[in-house]
This record gives structure tokens, sequence and C-alpha cells, in this order.
């Protein structure tokens, strides 16, 4: 056994570092061959049925009855086999791949295909779409005492096949200081550096690890790794960019990744908690992770268009999160190197596809707390009383009214002709109301002649009513029954009336009924309510100077609709007109108006309060499902045959459990953490490793597919892979695992002895440092000045950031830079705005968050020097630190080397120490001298001479030690 | 006092032999520069930087940059200015003259040219609209020029004039991004990353791709117009703004003078390359560099900016004053960014986005808009040329679309937007000056011959710069992207 794997690791390694099989090895056709043939022949002899050359494809087994087939690879047979022979051939003509596809093969990758035609050209499927079954863990023969874990035991087998011993565990001030930062993204603290260095006992580093895990920054540190491939940001993207409300599922993340929950209900949550049955407020607010999408609120949009994009995104990032593939190749052709087809591609895109959201930010729901909740009932059974007193005095008038006083009051003129500028049609009901259909113009004016038999006319009455054949009832004809009166006008022969007054039941926040009688048609009248229905009838009064009717009638009134909001005119309504007196029409009004002064106030009131309650961003389905159509090229214009939803023919089949039931969301969330599916467990858990480690054990950890790379220890990946499913998918678990191996244990000090055989430490011969993420900078400045604010959760904070920012967008955002301890919150709750994100986190590398990011670059650039050492928020940082250094010890040394303890963990070497105190030497005899630029150091104008100058010491040292490489850095 | 700087740039050359064919091993790219920073030690300074990887990219692939030798071949050009007028400048007020517009004004457009196009504001209703400007033709090649753009007549024989433009999509923020990115939705590199990360930067101590504004506001799609995408975030556009601060945090904190900078960098430093011999990552000695590089930053910027250096002759050609932040002056100090090899530069002017209204109508705005760019627009191409610099800058000058032949009728006139038929104009870097290349047709609805497409342009300028735009690659989520995704073609016509 030991002497079968020796060669096939010494391959490994010979792949790792450039070369290739030699012919006397066994050929693995998924390590080996199927390489050579994506990169060089797919693309025309590959899964894409339609541009498939000469009909020959390469990717899978050729048919037995296919004679092309079956000539190209002769099993057995190199020498006669056609594919051999055109690849080799000497005529550029005959040659394959054609010269100008550039894709020629070397004289090593021929002899592979060779070796593998003469070992009988097995083809095997690719190794990411094999189901996980969990490997043997090796026995490790000679450096036993090595391994803590079975991961160890993988990695050990590697080394020791080419004879390399691991490197030593770091020192514990390291190991301290990294675990930390990768489990918390914060330093640990002095009492947590020296309770750890005291305790002796053999289980004191996997106990730190225990309570590292039960901390709640726990959740904020990963969840932060998870927000990124969520693509969570506070606004909208695009050109507008405006604020969205979605924090609360930012908060979900954390709570969720602390309780850990397990990556299979935290999967089938986020993905559908809003089909599961009887859903909770927080299972509604975990499907914030696919409306992180971006809404275009540039005007002249076409909603469709966006609505389109946010679901392609949906699938890409649903594709690239929980199964590593390209799936967005498949949105415009066949993929060219995976079995994906384009309708496959619109099969997925089928469960996405029936979301309520068009490019907009509802749906939305509403989280009050207990106390909101408590207040919102208090207002609304106010409300609903002084309602019903209200319609009872309404009762009582009307009884009070002498019998057939309506009539002599109001006139309803019967058989008057209407006419619409936009063409809309209009039908005489049997109350004498108006009933309209036809077009609905973006902007109209109803023209009512009315016959009436008064002499003289002192109000009009404007009676707005619902009807069955209006949208959501009407009364108006708006999608939603609203429904904007800009103006309304009556003429009498050559005169127009001068109104005076109005008085409605109800009107809109910003669309008081008086807007209708201002003469300026941008202003209007219009009927949503914030709470109930405004699916109601309604009634205007107008009074206007008494106008006489002339002899031959001719009585007009026109209701003015614009075009802003467009299609916004009444579906049915009824006029009455009166000769009364203002004073014999009123005194009920004037009743009516205390009555609705005292709602008008209640419901600002609840008004005031629901703005207050935080609201987030959540998915839900329509109804009915939409169609799903194939889009050609995938433009949404251009729809091509219907499908359903369904998942790709390569992975693990999924069947709905009734024929005429369609899948939806739940069943693809189910899938997707089916012990079975081939791929969740194995991108999740290399993610994660990526986290650890300068990379995972595959390195492209976005595409699992036949152009990814492979896995440098596939044995391991699996049992890592089935360990987290079998185990209950516990994040926390595989988090323990990994942590508590030798494997991370080890030192990250550079082995030269290895440049030469493992240049980028694949073989895990040691750690390696890594630059902590953007956020992580700043909470190291936080933690360590002592800053740092710790509150978990609530709405995003304004940190300062530099002038200038918005120098450059569209919209000149407000930031209300916070004051008080928001000013001092982890990196991670930092407003994030798309189009100009917070410098320091674009400057060391935070993602856009348009799209999902599954892993970030490390840069190394001077921006960050500038930033670092000039930003102005992280002067405040090194003030506090400066005051926290001299607060400690009168001397020097302690003072630095507390200093050090801090910022690293560690204490310095002598001759770090020697620089230090060299450089704080010459500061404190250039401050001594300049107590003026003290105080502008410190920014405080007033301080004595000798107290700036030594702050200002202290400030600069502070300084000096942030702006250290190992600063900001994860050893 | 002066800081130690980095290495003399000789010390690139002594790193090995590259590796042949790199290929796509990625192994052997980071192979070479973990050779290439030990053989060249602590001192290499800003080498390491990816900034400065330039002269000598065909022969170091280091971490994060393309494995294929690049130029792919003779560039003509080195550099590109590109004149972004946002919003969508109206092709049918400034460059093309259409009598038979003119005559139909008032007229429903020809349904048939309008079947299948689709507006962002048009309901369908509007009519022909005819420019009320005068238009004259000038120069050996004939371009018409309207009165509102009377500069332009100096540098009409300078310019190649593409008068059959034509783009994908209608709304300013995706219309944006596809100009820049090749793509319609965030998230891809702009032309400057692609070109930084093909062909490095020439520039010692600035960043390689760098963003100017000028107008009341900033561009629609704000960052995502200069990001690097999925290239590293060393290659995102770098926005210098008006004023002593042109980079964000570039000077020191209140009370440290440049002294007192030297020996926070000196101190910096030197712990940091304790560090580096203890624990031996070569990712320190880049951090050394970069903190070198930003100390030099902070004196050459405000030197860049300063324009009061430059003599009044110049300052008047543009029409600029030291210390007044201007589309001028953006132009101004483009070309002084250009000198000291900056690859690319963007220069913003909002906003030309002239539906018709209170504050965006033709009758007001446009002129107003026009007179803000146009001496500077032209001076800018007779400076490049004075100075010897045209053959190898490219200035591009043009919108993300351009506007309607049909008139919104607000309270004033305006335009919505076309992406048919408009016009840009490049100059420089090898584009044939003086030649008219496409024609719409008579009303403007849709190009006739020789049309151009925002890919084609884009191919076109890559090849200029001595880069093909189907090899100029980078592999994300499994697929080799491009700046042109899978179209474009180079317009050979177009250069010489």
């Amino acid at each position: 056994m030991s002497n079968v794997r020796l060669p096939s690791c010494l391959l490994c390694v010979c792949l790792l570092i450039g070369s290739l099989a030699h012919a006397d090895e066994t050929i693995d056709f998924v390590r080996d061959v199927r390489p050579i043939l994506s990169n060089h022949c797919y693309r025309c002899h590959g899964p894409d049925e339609e541009k498939l050359e000469a009909g020959l494809r390469l990717d899978t087994p050729p048919p037995v009855q296919a004679e092309k087939s079956s000539s190209a690879i002769i099993p057995g047979h190199p020498d006669t086999s056609e594919v051999v022979l055109r690849v080799k051939h000497a005529d550029p003509e005959l040659r394959m791949p054609p010269v100008e596809a550039g894709r020629a093969l070397t004289p090593a990758e021929i002899a592979t295909l060779e070796s593998w035609i003469e070992q009988g050209a097995r083809y095997e499927q690719h190794w990411a779409f094999r189901p996980v079954r969990r490997p043997e863990v090796p026995g490790s023969p000679s450096q036993s005492a090595w391994v803590r874990n079975p991961i160890d035991a993988f990695v050990l087998q590697k080394l020791e096949a080419l004879r390399i011993t691991p490197a030593p565990e770091a020192d514990r001030e390291t190991l301290l200081r990294r675990v930390s930062l990768d489990l918390l993204g914060l330093p640990p603290t002095l009492e947590e550096i020296e309770a750890f260095l005291a305790d002796t006992s053999p289980q004191a580093y996997e106990q730190m690890v225990d309570r590292l895990l039960a901390s709640p920054h726990y959740g904020e540190r990963w969840g932060r790794h998870w927000l990124d491939q969520a693509r969570y940001a506070d606004t909208n993207g695009y050109t507008i960019d405006s604020e969205r409300s979605i924090w609360p599922y930012r908060d979900w993340v954390i709570q969720a990744l602390n309780e850990d929950k397990s990556f299979a209900e935290f999967t089938i949550e986020q993905l559908a908690g809003d089909l599961l049955p009887n859903p909770t407020r927080d299972q509604l607010i975990a499907t914030g992770f696919h409306r992180n999408t971006l809404v275009n609120q540039e005007g002249g949009t076409d909603a469709e268009q966006f609505r389109n994009e946010a679901v392609v995104d949906r699938v890409n990032t649903t594709g690239a999160v929980w199964l590593g593939l390209t799936v967005g190749c498949a949105q415009c052709h066949n993929h060219k190197y995976d079995p994906l087809t384009l309708r496959e591609y619109y099969q997925l895109f089928a469960f996405f596809n029936s979301g309520q959201d068009v490019n907009q930010v509802t749906p939305t729901l509403s989280l009050p707390s207990p106390e909101q909740q408590a207040q919102l009932a208090a207002l609304d059974s106010r409300l609903r009383k002084v309602r019903e007193e209200f319609k009872a005095s309404e009762q009582q008038q009307q009884s009070a009214e002498p019998s057939g006083s309506a009539s002599t009051f109001w006139e309803t003129p019967e058989g008057p002709s209407v006419h619409s500028e936009a063409g809309a049609g209009f039908e005489a009901l049997e109350d004498r109301s108006w009933l309209v259909s036809g077009n609905n113009g973006d902007s109209d004016t109803y023209t009512i002649t009315l016959a009436t038999r008064l002499e003289r006319i002192t109000a009009v009455k404007l009676e707005t009513l619902t009807h069955a054949s209006l949208p959501k009832q009407g009364p108006g004809r708006a999608g939603n029954g609203n429904f904007v009166l800009n103006e309304i006008e009556l003429r009498t022969g050559q005169e127009t009336a001068n109104w005076t007054q109005s008085r409605v039941d109800h009107s809109q926040s910003g669309y008081p009924v008086e807007h209708a009688i201002d003469g300026k048609p941008e202003t209007g009248w219009a009927i949503n309510v914030s709470q109930g229905s405004m699916n109601v009838n309604r009634s205007a009064l107008f009074l206007c100077k008494p106008m006489a009717v002339p002899a031959q009638g001719g009585v007009t009134l026109s209701l003015v609709f614009g075009d802003k909001p467009a299609g916004y005119n009444i579906g049915r309504f009824r006029i009455s007109l009166s000769d009364r007196p203002a004073d014999e029409l009123l005194p009920g009004e004037v009743e009516k108006s205390h009555y609705e002064k005292t709602i008008a106030e209640l419901e600002a009131e609840r008004k005031k309060l629901q703005a207050s309650i935080a609201s987030t961003m959540i998915m839900r389905d329509l109804p009915h499902p939409r169609e799903t159509r194939v889009l050609i090229r995938g433009d949404f214009l251009r729809p091509a045959d219907l499908v359903i939803p369904g998942t790709p023919a390569m992975l693990n089949p999924l069947e709905p459990a009734h024929d005429d039931i369609p899948l939806n969301r739940l069943d693809l969330a189910r899938w997707l953490v089916d012990r079975e599916n081939p791929l969740t467990a194995r991108v999740f858990v290399n993610r994660a490793w990526s986290h650890y480690f300068p990379r995972g054990l595959v390195e492209t950890e976005n595409d699992f597919g036949m152009q990814g790379s492979l896995p440098t220890h596939p044995e391991l990946l699996d049992w890592l892979s089935a360990e987290f499913m079998e185990s209950g998918w516990s994040m926390k678990g595989l988090h323990r695992m990994i942590v508590t191996s030798a494997t991370y244990r080890q030192s990250s000090l550079a082995r030269p002895e290895l440049e030469e055989i493992d240049p980028d430490n694949k073989l895990l011969a040691r750690q390696s440092r890594l630059r902590v993420d953007a956020e992580i900078v700043r909470d190291l400045g936080l933690s360590v000045s002592g800053l740092l604010h710790p509150r978990i959760g609530g709405p995003s904070v304004y940190p300062p950031q530099p002038d200038g920012v918005y120098d450059f967008t569209q919209r000149r955002a407000n930031w209300p830079t916070s004051t008080g301890p928001d000013r001092y919150r982890r990196g991670m709750y930092t407003f994030f705005m798309r189009s100009a994100p917070h410098p320091l986190l674009t400057t060391f590398d935070t993602p856009g968050l348009s799209t999902t990011c599954t892993s970030r670059t490390r840069s190394n650039t001077p921006l960050q020097a500038l930033t670092l050492a000039n930003d102005a928020a992280m002067q405040e940082v090194y003030r506090a630190f400066g005051a926290r250094l001299r607060e400690r010890s009168a001397s020097d040394e302690d003072r630095i080397r507390h200093g050090y303890r801090l910022c690293f963990t560690r204490l310095p070497d002598d001759e770090e120490f020697a620089l230090a105190q060299s450089y704080l030497d010459r500061l404190r005899r250039d401050f001594a001298g300049s107590p003026e630029e003290a105080r502008l150091v410190m920014a405080d104008p007033d301080a004595k001479p000798e107290v700036a100058s030594e702050s200002a010491t202290w400030v600069m040292l502070a300084r000096l030690l942030m702006n250290l490489d190992e600063f900001i850095t994860r050893e | 006092m002066t800081l130690s700087t980095a290495a003399p740039s000789s010390s690139i050359k002594d790193m090995p032999d590259p590796v042949p064919s790199l290929g796509d091993d990625w192994n052997s790219r980071h192979q070479a520069r973990r050779h290439f920073l030990r053989g060249s030690g602590l001192s290499l300074g800003s080498l390491a930087l990816q900034w400065q990887l330039s002269r000598e990219q065909a022969s170091a692939a280091p971490a994060g940059q393309p494995a294929s030798p690049m130029p792919h071949h003779a560039p003509r050009a080195k550099s590109v200015i590109f004149l972004f007028m946002a919003g969508g400048p109206s092709q049918l007020d400034l460059f093309n003259d259409k009598p038979v517009l003119r005559a139909h004004h008032g007229q429903a457009p020809p349904a048939k040219a309008l079947e299948g196009k689709r507006f962002a504001f048009l309901k369908g209703t509007e009519t022909l609209l005819a420019s009320p400007r005068t238009f004259g033709r000038y120069g050996a090649c004939g371009q018409e020029i309207s009165d509102l753009l009377p500069f332009h007549r100096r540098i009409v024989d300078d310019v190649c004039w593409l008068n059959g433009m034509h783009t994908d999509v209608f709304n300013h923020g995706p219309a944006k991004l596809f100009v820049n990115t090749g793509s319609p939705q965030p998230g891809r590199p702009s032309m400057g990353s692609w070109l930084t990360y093909g062909l490095g930067s020439e520039a010692d101590d600035l960043p390689g791709f760098v963003v100017l504004q000028a107008g009341p506001r900033g561009p629609r799609a704000g960052s995502s117009l200069w990001s690097s995408g999925f290239l590293p975030t060393t290659h995102q556009g770098v926005p210098f703004r008006n004023g002593s601060e042109p980079i964000l945090n570039l000077s020191s904190p209140q009370g440290l003078t440049r002294s007192r900078e030297v020996e926070f960098i000196q101190a910096v430093n030197d712990l940091n390359r304790r560090r580096h011999a203890v624990v031996g990552d070569p990712e320190i000695s880049t951090r050394v560099a970069a903190y070198e590089m930003a100390f030099r930053m902070q004196s050459s910027a405000p030197v860049l900016m300063d324009l009061s250096q430059e003599p009044k002759s110049v300052l008047d050609l543009y029409g600029a004053t030291p210390g007044i932040p201007s589309f001028a002056s953006s132009c101004l100090l483009a070309r002084r960014m250009v000198e000291r090899g900056v690859r690319f530069v963007q220069v913003y002017h909002t906003n030309w986005d002239h539906h018709g209204g209170p504050t965006e109508n033709l009758e007001v705005h446009l002129p107003q808009v026009c007179r803000e760019v146009d001496q500077a627009s032209a001076a800018l191409v007779q400076d490049l040329k004075q100075r010897g610099l045209l053959d190898e800058t490219i200035v591009v000058w043009g919108g993300e679309f351009g506007r309607t032949p049909m008139g919104e009728i607000r309270d004033n006139t305006g335009r919505d937007h076309h992406i048919d038929a408009y016009t840009m104009w490049v100059a420089g870097g090898g584009f044939r000056p003086g030649i008219i290349h496409g024609v719409s047709d008579e009303l403007g609805l849709a190009v006739e011959k020789q049309p151009v497409h925002v890919h084609d342009l884009q191919a076109t300028l890559l090849h200029q710069l001595g880069l093909n735009h189907e090899k100029l690659t980078f592999r994300f989520q499994g697929r080799d992207f491009r700046l042109t995704d899978v179209h474009g073609k180079v317009v050979h016509e177009i250069v010489s």
C-alpha cells in the first residue's frame, strides 16, 4: 500500500511545480488528462453541442455505435487513434488544435494523452461531481506524535512522502493572537494574554479556542466573511444608490453563527425561509440573502429589465456560493467546459423568477421592538375609538336632518355628458355615478357637463367610489387603487369658480385636498393610507363664491389628472351640487374637522412611530409563479422555450414530490444540503479553509468545475466535508477542528529550504502570514487603543471619513458622522454605500459588494500607508493609545513593552526595543522644542507645553507601532 | 534632510531569467516573484509595487500580473486621456447638421424607423426637433461643427471623427459602465485597470490610473466606473480631488513636519526590516516600499497639482486659472499626468443630460456646458501636439450615448437618450487625424454606414496601446473575461 502511495504523491508535487506526468506513471484521467482536454479541446469538442465540430465530443466516453468517435480514441492504441495523429500532425493545416486557437499541446501533454490511451483511455467522472465518501484517515508511521487530529494525518502523509518535516508549533503569543484574529477579528486583551501564558495545562489551547468560539464576536468575524458572499450593503446600487434598510439581515447572520445554527438550516432559511410552513420573523429576515441585489432607481428605467438582472444575480450567486460553479457561463450559451446547458441555467432561473420584487425595495418586514409594538397597539386602539365616534356622530347628524333634506341640500344631476382627453370610456351607473374604463392615460382631464336645475352654485361634492372592475377595487385607476386629482375646475358660462374652502374625509399625507383647488397643476389630492385599506369610498366637498347658473345652462366641471405619477386617474365618481350658503352646509363639517383633526394627529404620531421602527427587505413569491423561458443570448427581450424549475443533470437528482406541483426554492435549498449533493459541503469547507491558510485546498474556490484547479489534498477535503455533513453541519465544529490541528498551529516563519519544491506552501509545511481584512484593520486600532465599543448589531454607523469622498458621486450622500459610542464600533458596522464606500474599506480590499465576493484579494499599496499614517480617524486612535501607554507606568521601557504586548501580543526583542527607544528619544527632544506643534498633534490648543510635548511623543510612538506590517498581519 | 530612497531600477534586471513560457502556470509565476524579491533584497523599494511594473513587464510577471507577455504587438500609444461628457452630449446640436430633420420639425418620426427601439423617457408621441444651431463645415475633412463649439474648429484636422457610434444600453449608470468596463453591470474592471494590469505604469510616484472630475456633481454609478473589478485592487483608478489634498489622506496630520515624517518613515521601515529578518516574508519588503512611495507622493502630488508653475501662455490656451477647479484645470492636469507616466486619466464633466426642463435644457444649459469644455478640450489636443506628446497619447471625447432626433418638450426643449447613432472623437496615438468615419441617416436615427460599436472602440484603443483585446484576459470564476466581453473588432480604417 505505502509503496503505491509514494509515487503518486511525488507525482502530485511534480504537478504542483509545473512539470507533467511521465509515461511510465499510471495516468489518472481526472488529474492528468481532463485538464489537457479541457484547456485545448473542449471549446469545440466539449459539452456545448451547438459549437460541436465534426460531431466529435471528447468530454464523455464515445458511444459504442459512434464510428467517428471510436476511431478518434482507440483504447490501447495511441498510434492509430485519430486524436493523437491530429495533435502530432506535421501539417499545420491539419494539426489540432487549429493554429488560430493558439492552444497547441506541449510534447509532455501529448505524451500524457498517449499514455492514457495506451493504458485503456478510461474516462472518470469529474472529481467534484462524485458524491462525498469519507476516506480512511491514514496511519502515520514516523511522526505520529505530531498528529493532533485527522487533518494532520492527511497533511503529514504528503509531507512524509517527500521527507519533509512540518514546521514547529508557533510560540504561544503568536498562536493566541493568530487564533483570536481568525475567530474573532480582535486581538487578545491583556488579561487574555496573561491568563493564557500562565495556563500550563495541556488543554490550555483547546480551552482558549472554546472560549473564543463562545464569544459573540465570533459571529461578527465569520458573519463578515458570509456577508461578502451575500453582497450585503446599505444602499440600492447603480446611480442613485439611495439608502436601504436590510441591516436586520446582517444581524441575523451574526446571531445564526453565534448559535451555531447548522449550515443546512442556515442555507434553507436564507434561500427559502419564506416558504417554510408558518415562517417565523427570523426566518423571513433570513431571506434578505437574495434581497441584497441591486435596485436601479434611475429615471426612465425598464423595471422588468432590472428585475431580470436581479434574478440572474440570484442564480449566479447561488451557483457560486453553494455549488462553487460558474453557472453564469450558461446564461447565454451552453457551458463550454462543464456539463451545464443553457436550458438548465433557465431551470435554475425559474426557482428565483417568482419574487414579488420588481426592481424595488419592497416587500419589507417591519420589526417593532416590544415597546414599539405596545405603543402601536395603543395608538391603533385610540384611532379605532375616535373613528367609531366620528362615524356615530355622522350617523346621528344624518338622522337629525329633516327627511328629504339631502335632496334639498344636494342635487345630483342626471344624464350629464362626460368627455375624457385621453380617450377613456364612461358608463353611467344607476346611482348616478360614472364608471371609467378603456384607456387609462398617463394624464387625463375629465370634463363633465352638468344639467342642473339650480340657479346658483355654492358647492360641489365629489364622491370617489369603489368598484369591482377597478384595480384593488379602486376608487382610482392606479395599480393600487389610488388617484391624484391635481385640479378641480367649475365653469358656468364665461365664469370660473373661485374656490374658498374644501373638506374631505381623508387625504394622503402630502396630498391634502386643498391641493386640488390651489391652482397649481403639479400638486394634488390623493388617498393612500399609512394603515388599513385605501380602497374605500371617499367624499370631498368644495365651496366656492356663489356663481349664477346661466339660463341656457352650461355648467361644466373638469377633473384634471397630471402625468406625475402617470395613470393616477379616478375610476368611479359621483358629482353633486348645492346652492346652500356655507353656514348651512358646514355645521356637520365643523364637527367632522374636530374628529378629523384628532385622527390626523394620531395618524401623524403613528407615522412617526412607524418611521422609527426598523424594517428589512425580505423575499416573497407571487401567488402564481411567473412563467420562465430560455432567454436567447441572455436577452430578456428574446424569450424562447418554456422551462420549469429543475437542477442540473450532472448533480444529485431532484424530483418533484408530485408531478403537478412544480419545484420551488425550498426544494432547491433542501437539495443543496442533501447528503448526496457533491458540492455544497466541499465548497463550504474549502472556503473556511481559505481563511486560515493562504488559499483553499482547491485554489479556485469559486470554480469546482473542469476548468478549476484540482485539490492539493483531495482526501482531506473529502474527509472534512463528510465530517462536516455527518456531524450535523456544525460550522463551529469545523472551525474547531481546523484551529486545533497541528497543521494550523505551525510557525509561519519562512522555510528557505522549501522555496524550490513548494514556493507557495501548498504542502502546508508551515503556516503563512496573512494581512488582515479591512474591517479588522480598524478593529485592531480601536481595540488596542481601548476605544472600541463592542456592541453587537443594530443600524449601520458612520465613523469619521475624510472630506471629499462624495466629490465623485452623483448624489452627495449624507454622512452624519457618529458621535458617542457609535463612533468606535467595529469596522463591519460602517455604513456601506455601494457607489462610494468608506475609503478605509476600499483601500484595504473590501469588495464593491454589487455582486457576490467569495474571496477577497490582499493588496499592499502606498494608499494603505497613507491611510494608516494620516487618516483623521486613525489619529484619534493614536491619541487614545498614546494616553493608554502613559497611564501604564512612568517608565519608557514598561510603556514600550506594554505597547508591543497590546499590539502584537509578544514583547519586543532587544533590537526592536532599541529602535523604538531611540525614536522615542528623538521625538521627545523634538517636541520639547516645539510645544505648539505638539498641541496640534494632540488636537488640544490649551494643553500646557510640557504636557503637550510628552503626550505628542507617545501619540507618535503609538502611530509607529500601529503602522508596522506586523500590526495588520496575522502571523 | 532626505529619505533613503529605493534601489535603482536596474535591480529588476538582476532577477533570474524568466520561465520561457509561463502559460497558465500560477506556480511558476509565484516562483519568479519570490526570486525577484529575494534577489533584490530589502532595498528594492517601489519596484515591487504593482503600480511600478512597467517597462520590464514583458520579462517579469509577479502575482496579479498577466502571464502572457505584453504588449502583444508594438504599441503606437502609451497613454489615454478620456474626456467623458457625462449625461450624453447632443450630437444633433454639436456635430451633425440634419437639413431633413429641420424640414420635418414638428412632425412625427417615421413609424418604421422606431420599430423595436427602446427609449428611457419618450412616450411615442414626441415629434422631430430641429436644432436651432448654426453649423459650418471646417478643416480639410469638412466635419460639421455647430456654433456652440468654436474652439473645436482649431483641432478639426487633428481629430478622427466618429459619427457612427452606437451602444447597447440607454440608462446612464449602465451605459457609463458599458463604455468604461464593457459591461452594463457593476463588477468588471475599467479600461484603465485593464491597461495598468496589462502594461503596468510608467509613473514613478503616481498611480497608473487617475480619475478627475469637473462639474456640479460626480458621474452616476460612482466608483464602479473606475473599479478594478476582479483584477487586483492595485489597478483601481485613484480619484484626484481638486485642491491641496488631491488624494485622500495625502497630507500628514497637523503638527507633523516633513522632517518629522522622515523620522517616522525611517522608524517604521527600520522595524519592518527587523521583522523581515526574523520571519522572511517578502510582503514586508513590499510594505517598506509602499511607505517610501507614499512619502514621495506626498511631495510629488501637490507639485503635480500646482498649476501656477505653468507659463501664462499655456494657462491662457486652456483657459485655466491656478487654484480654481474647472474642466480646463483638469485637462491641463491630465496632460501633466501623462507627462509623468500615468497610463490612463479619466476626466468627467457633468452634466450633459439635456432632457428639457428648467435645469437641463438645450436652450440655456447645453451652451453653458459647451463653454465649459470647448476651449480646454481643443487646447489639450493642441498642447499635446506642440509638445510632441500627441503621437503617444490618445485623447477620447464623448459620453455614454447621444440624444434623440425627437424632442422632449417640457418647459424648454430637450432630447432623450439615443443609443443608435451619435458622435465621439479621438485624437492622437495613431488615430488618423482629419478623417470622418461613420454617417447617420438624414434624421440621425440610425447609423447609415461605418458604424463603430462601443466594444469596437475599446478594441481599437487597446490595439493602439499594443494589446489584443481578445488576448487581454483574466480568469475569474472559471471564465476568461475581457474588456470587450465576447464582442468588438478593431476598426483598422481609423488608425494608421
